[in-house]
């Protein structure tokens, strides 16, 4: 459908509307126009990101005169795949009502692994052998090496890449992951860098957080962006962890060991050099004295993770005199290396700010702050100078490299944490020095900052204006839609008590207890054997979750689940998840029916849709809070009592909410899906847990199914499923109406539909 | 043999031990008959052809002499030995006509198959199955009987319409395939006798194959070590050694008895095989649910990037990982392989023979996978589908009208219209009203509306209330006659020649009417002539049915003549459109003087 919000034509490719996905864009638009950035909070099966997609476009569509460009991140590489393919139907859509007029181009963008299509690279295991693999053939000193001896092997595909030139770019169309693929084979191109090189032409560009918020990435990658974008973060409701991961470095004694392995073939390299091709030192020396600046000359096959730290004036200072030289470099980090393995060799927890650490290091080891500020650059200077291709060999000194350039660069929002061993395992010695930062609005700064409009949006952002705080930034627009149900498809409920009517509770005390593992268990046996199709339960740990299952087990529980449904696992082998999912999605299809036993924070929580029959309930077994004696969330937590006057127990509270609307959240996919909640841990019922759960799930959660047992919730279960299979009138009835059609968008102006909405 | 019967000397025996009687074989269309030359002989044979199920003789080059071995349907046999093997081709092939046609098989019917319908060749499997049907189903028997003997239809148009029953039929033959049940092998318990500390596991051939399907490593070790290196019952009890060492969850002693026997190491250690295989799966897998692909784009989980140690994350015991199998590990694989079914269709009786058809059909699977291109093109399919929103858009596939009978009248009255106009639209009577013409029509009936008033009713209440009372003293007695019992219909009253005569009638006009509406439209000559065909059959129904709405007794005639009537009508609804088409036809022929026919 077609229609005008204020002076845009919006093309939307279906016939219908819900009328939150209009507002939606009402809001959307007002950010844009006024360039500033905003902050929706809309249900999950509302159709956001076609909204998002659909509106962006045709706002670029309709003021041809200021170009803007779409940089979507999503959190995960399948989501990325599903926006391509929602972009895919609404470009089709578009170039049909307008012509040619309307092509773009929109790529996806990963790792090699996901795009390569070298079958010798391929063969590698994980992503950082199949980079060094690509590096192995592609580096410059490579290629300059097989023109003159032929036996050297290339990579095909790219060598045909370099031999198109200019003329190998992608014709306009969406291209998915697999679309480059085809694509790249079809050519002879390979995939990877043709992408890489489209990324600055596209209209649209669909990648990773950490393409944008990871320094390391981001360097490379996206600094090329004009100002005019607008950035788009979906799902974004644990987007400050992100932040903060990005900017923490932990150094074990593995680390350590794999450093000095480093250090010590460096130097056999550099001995090499200096007896062979001493110029080429040289020649490096000249180049650190002229700045880092120019690093931009460096060819786009060798580059390499890029600076952590982004202040431009790095790129303009001269490198220090004391580490110009390769081996006076060598010579710092083997000191720094050895003064890190002495604060290892501790027995107490250790906690300090990154300034006294820097005074400590320069006392200790004679390193100054600038020196360490770049190492990372410096080192990576040096290893293009030694033709290092087997980079995945030298991960651990690009570590700690990255740690002292951290260091070296923020003064606060950061804390230095030594541990000896793990708190809950005392005994197994395990050190670990952890630069973490607790700031999650540093890393998305340069974001902010640079790009016109920046949209955060996820189905949970509640308390809306948390988030702000959180991440530093001001919202021009700022909103949190509710959901309009044309019957009441989602049903969530409070399970307090178990069958024999005693309270069930994750709560530390309670959790091991048998009284409660038997009534989650038959919790679930009396589910299995009344909901159709896919059930989903989300537990607080792995440890918990193999607790209860193996606890199942043994009771004979677990064999009487799966007289009814298949059951799968999540386990921390992403190789068996994969294939449990897509088993359990086929055992959905065929009627088998099946229930998949899931971790709150794990991966399956952070971006797999359960919806229509994948989902047609989901447990949460206990509320999923942190671990909360860890130092790192109580350094966490302090740092944002003291700077946020965020209260530690509402942080608490507010992020283990999150995590479980986040797991139950995504039963729904559209207003004809229909799914179950039961949040099974007395905890729920109390207020001040309860209402940090969104909106659009209090709406409706009714006060009778507050305080249930587990007959009760059976009953309500087999009542809910009994009213969701009678058929409904998809458009909503009387003046509330839940679907728009073409003609009713048209019939009321903006002012009119709010009325009606709300 | 085309004289209708065959005469030769044979000898009767009743097994096949038996001697036999000499004699005389004498057989026509319907029946056999043995005469023994001894005339006081028991053995004295008259069977009728259609007691006479099947038939098999020995082959020429044989040792054994010249019998033929017809069986009847009790069971038992006839055999007959010749004096030649001439001899026994000659009565063979009569045998085999004359059964058919005692079941009103093609053999009598196919002589006057049009020759321009392809041939169809079937199978003895499918004739024999069609010959049981007709026996089981009398009222297909006659129907058969009147249609394809009469020669309205040929034999293959006959069964063309009624090829579910013929694949249901085959259907129920194959048995239905069992697939693995829901259970965990790890669920068989050990039998103790309680006075020693020996526990006894027993075994089927079920639970080794799914042993063998769960764990490719069990599966192999089995291939190569049993029975040269050691025996199965051996290689049992280390199997369950192994297990019992797993249960203890003792990774450390595990580890320990591993070091000590190689043997034992495989059952311990995790599983090269299933790694192997989910590496190769990982590539088709669906990449909506592709967390393998996220790992590879995970910058912030480089080894010692990002928080090693909070509270988010678990911990895991590094050591011993390698023979560390867990629970979780087992269920992924046991509903894994629940789901892909049962896959080899053998007899259950002997390991080995389990453990080789397994291995066969791992080996045909893999070669199935290198070779199928078009999966991604489906999957990619796949996830448009998934995510587009389902009830924003008008629903995929063809649009349905739901269709609904509830008054079969009516149905054949729309489609009469459906037939006129589809004429009158051949011959170009297109309605040309122009709208201003439509328009004074309507102004008109307003201003006579206006002048008349509106409080004047159309019908006259006196008239109405007459028609009222009529209609529902009419729906009251159809009422008593009907609703007494709900079983009870008003064909039950009738007497019962009238009523299987109507029945039968019914069901040959049906399928004559199938048969007639699914040739239209008519692209060939010889659907012309299967139309014709059709067409006559049904007119020489027609006064048949009227010879019977005479001849019931006068208190059923009412009921009766409401039963013709709907045959009559939808009779009529076809002859009316065979008419409109000949004549839509012949107009188009005179333009083209080639046309067919």
């Amino acid at each position: 459908m077609k229609f005008e919000i204020e002076d845009v034509t919006v093309y939307f490719p279906y016939d219908n509307i819900y009328p939150e996905q209009y507002s939606y864009m009402v809001e959307l638009k007002r950010a844009l126009d006024a360039r500033g950035h905003c902050l929706l909070e809309m249900p999950t099966g509302t159709g956001k990101t076609i909204a998002l997609l659909s509106l962006i476009t045709s706002y670029v569509l309709s003021k041809p005169q200021s170009p803007l460009k779409l940089i979507y991140c999503t959190r995960t590489v399948h989501e990325m795949e599903k926006t391509l393919a929602e972009l895919k139907k609404l470009h089709d859509y578009q170039v049909k009502h307008l012509g040619p007029a309307a092509r773009i181009l929109a790529v996806g963008l990963s790792s090699r692994k996901n795009l390569c299509v070298n079958p010798r690279v391929l063969s590698a295991e994980n992503r950082d052998s199949v980079d060094a693999g690509c590096r192995k053939l592609t580096a410059s000193w490579v290629r300059a090496l097989a023109e003159r001896n032929p036996s050297v092997p290339t990579c095909e595909f790219f060598e045909e890449y370099e031999r198109a030139g200019s003329g190998a770019v992608l014709p306009p169309g969406v291209y998915t992951l697999q679309d480059l693929r085809a694509f790249g084979k079809q050519k002879g191109w390979c995939p990877y860098f043709l992408a890489r090189h489209m990324v600055q032409f596209a209209n649209v560009i669909v990648y990773s957080y950490q393409y944008l918020l990871d320094p390391k990435v981001a360097g490379i990658i996206s600094k090329e962006m004009q100002r005019e974008c607008v950035v788009v973060f979906d799902e974004a409701h644990n987007i400050d962890n992100v932040c903060i991961e990005a900017l923490s470095v932990s150094v074990r004694r593995q680390t350590l060991e794999g450093a000095t392995r480093n250090l010590h073939r460096m130097e056999q390299e550099i001995e090499r050099f200096k007896a062979t091709d001493e110029g080429r030192l040289r020649a490096e020396y000249q180049r650190l004295v002229e700045g880092l600046a120019q690093r931009g000359d460096l060819r786009v096959n060798d580059t390499w993770l890029a600076n952590p730290a982004l202040p431009d004036d790095i790129l303009k200072e001269a490198v220090p005199g004391n580490i110009r030289r390769a081996d006076f470099f060598l010579r710092v980090l083997r000191r720094f290396v050895q003064y890190l393995k002495g604060r290892l060799e501790t027995e107490n927890v250790e906690k300090e700010s990154p300034v006294a650490f820097v005074a400590s290091v320069t006392n200790q080891a004679g390193i100054d702050q600038k020196t360490l500020k770049f190492c990372y650059d410096r080192l990576h200077s040096l290893m293009l100078t030694l033709e290092i291709t087997d980079t995945d060999e030298f991960l651990h000194i690009q570590t700690i490299c990255d740690f002292a350039t951290l260091v070296g660069t923020y003064a606060r929002g950061f804390s230095i944490i030594i541990e000896p061993f793990d708190e809950r395992m005392p005994d197994v010695q395990d050190p670990v020095l952890q630069l973490s930062c607790h700031d999650a609005s540093l890393a998305i700064k340069p974001v902010f900052d640079r790009f016109q409009t920046v949209v955060i949006t996820s189905g949970t952002l509640s308390p809306i204006d948390l988030y702000p705080r959180l991440l530093n930034f001001n919202p021009v627009v700022s909103r949190s839609f509710t959901m309009s149900l044309t019957r009441d498809c989602i049903c969530p409920m409070v399970l307090t008590r178990g069958s024999d009517q005693l309270p069930v509770s994750t709560k530390f005390d309670m959790r091991s207890d048998l009284g409660v593992v038997r009534n989650y268990g038959r919790l679930l046996l009396e589910m299995v054997s009344v909901v159709p199709d896919g059930i989903v339960c989300f537990f607080v740990s792995y440890s918990y979750m193999d607790e209860i299952v193996n606890s199942w087990n043994e009771s004979g529980i677990l064999k009487e689940i799966m007289q009814h449904k298949l059951v799968f696992i999540e386990t921390q082998d992403v190789v068996e998840t994969t294939l449990a999912l897509d088993n359990y999605r086929r055992a959905c299809d065929c009627g088998r029916g099946a229930v998949f036993f899931s971790v709150a924070r794990g991966k399956v929580a952070e971006g797999i849709d359960f919806d229509r029959h994948y989902g047609r309930l989901v447990i949460m077994f206990g509320i999923p809070f942190q671990y909360t004696l860890s130092k790192i969330l109580l350094a966490r937590l302090e740092y944002l009592r003291d700077t946020f006057q965020i209260k530690e127990g509402d942080f608490l509270t507010f992020d283990a909410l999150r995590q479980a609307a986040q797991c139950v959240g995504r039963v729904i996919r559209s207003k004809a899906d229909y799914g179950m909640m039961i949040f099974a841990d007395k905890r729920y019922s109390r207020h001040d847990k309860r209402s940090k759960l969104p909106g659009w799930i209090l709406s409706h959660l009714r006060d009778a199914h507050l305080n249930l047992s587990t007959d009760m919730a059976v009953y309500i279960a087999r009542e809910f499923l009994r009213k969701m299979a009678q058929p409904y009138d998809k458009a909503g009835s009387g003046s509330k109406k839940t679907l728009l059609s073409q003609e009713d968008v048209e019939k009321m102006g903006d002012g009119s539909l709010n009325e009606m909405l709300y | 043999m085309a004289s209708g019967h065959v005469i030769k000397r044979a000898k009767y025996k009743t097994s096949v031990k038996d001697p036999g009687t000499a004699g005389v074989l004498k057989m026509a269309w319907d029946r056999l008959i043995f005469t023994p030359n001894h005339p006081n002989s028991a053995s004295k044979l008259d069977v009728e052809f259609r007691f006479i199920k099947g038939h098999k003789n020995t082959k020429e080059g044989s040792n054994k002499p010249p019998w033929l071995n017809l069986t009847n349907d009790q069971g038992g046999s006839y055999i007959f030995e010749f004096e030649s093997y001439s001899d026994l081709h000659i009565c063979r092939d009569f045998v085999g006509k004359a059964i058919g046609r005692s079941g009103d098989t093609p053999a009598a019917a196919s002589g006057k198959t049009d020759a321009s319908f392809p041939e169809e060749q079937i199978s003895t499997a499918e004739l024999e199955l069609r010959i049981k049907l007709l026996r089981e189903n009398s009222e297909l028997q006659k129907l058969h009987k009147q249609l394809v003997i009469g020669g309205i239809l040929t034999e293959a148009e006959f069964w063309a319409t009624r090829k579910k029953l013929l694949d249901r039929e085959s259907n129920r033959k194959s048995k239905q395939r069992v697939g693995f049940k829901s259970a965990m092998i790890s669920d068989i318990k050990p039998a103790t006798d309680g006075r020693t500390n020996k526990v006894t596991f027993s075994l089927t051939p079920e639970v080794i194959l799914q042993i063998f399907a769960e764990k490719p490593a069990v599966h192999a070790a089995f291939l190569s070590y049993v029975p040269s290196k050691m025996t199965e019952k051996d290689f049992w009890t280390k199997y369950f050694k192994a297990e019992y060492l797993h249960s203890t969850k003792n990774a450390v002693a595990a580890a320990a008895e591993a070091a000590e026997d190689e043997e034992l190491a495989i059952f311990l250690r995790n599983d090269d095989i299933l790694a192997k295989e989910a590496r190769q799966k990982i590539r088709r897998v669906d990449p909506t649910v592709n967390i393998e692909a996220d790992q590879g784009d995970d910058y912030t989980h480089l080894p010692d990037h990002g928080i090693f140690r909070d509270g988010g994350k678990d911990i895991t015991e590094l050591q011993h990982e390698l023979y560390r199998r867990t629970l979780a590990h087992d269920l992924n694989r046991h509903a894994a392989v629940v789901l892909e079914g049962r896959t080899v269709e053998v007899e259950l009786e002997d390991t080995r023979t389990v453990a080789e058809a397994l291995a066969k059909f791992k080996r045909v699977e893999s070669a199935n996978e290198d070779s199928d291109g078009n999966a991604n093109q489906g999957r990619l399919e796949r996830i448009s589908r998934i995510t587009e929103i389902e009830d924003l858009q008008a629903p995929h596939g063809p649009p349905l009208a739901p269709l609904c009978i509830k008054d079969p009248r009516d149905y054949f009255d729309s489609q009469q219209v459906n037939a006129i106009k589809a004429s009158a639209v051949a011959e170009g009577k297109k309605s040309n009203l122009s709208s201003r013409e439509a328009y004074g029509s309507l102004r008109d009936s307003i201003s006579q509306t206006k002048q008349m008033g509106l409080h004047n009713p159309v019908v006259k209440t006196k008239d109405a209330l007459q028609v009222f009372n009529a209609l529902s003293h009419d729906i009251s007695r159809t009422k008593y006659d009907v609703g007494k019992n709900p079983q009870d219909s008003v064909l039950d009253k009738l007497p019962s020649t009238t009523k299987e005569q109507l029945l039968h009638h019914w069901t040959s006009i049906q399928e004559l009417l199938r048969h007639f509406w699914s040739s239209y439209p008519i692209t060939s000559s010889y659907l012309y002539a299967k139309v014709n065909r059709l067409k006559d059959a049904m007119s020489q129904i027609y006064p048949q049915l009227e010879e019977i709405k005479k001849s019931v007794p006068a208190n059923h005639k009412q009921h009766v003549s409401v039963l013709v009537r709907q045959m009559h009508q939808a009779l009529d609804a076809a002859f009316q459109h065979y008419d409109a088409d000949l004549q839509k036809r012949s107009a188009k022929s005179s333009e083209r003087p080639n046309g067919f026919a």
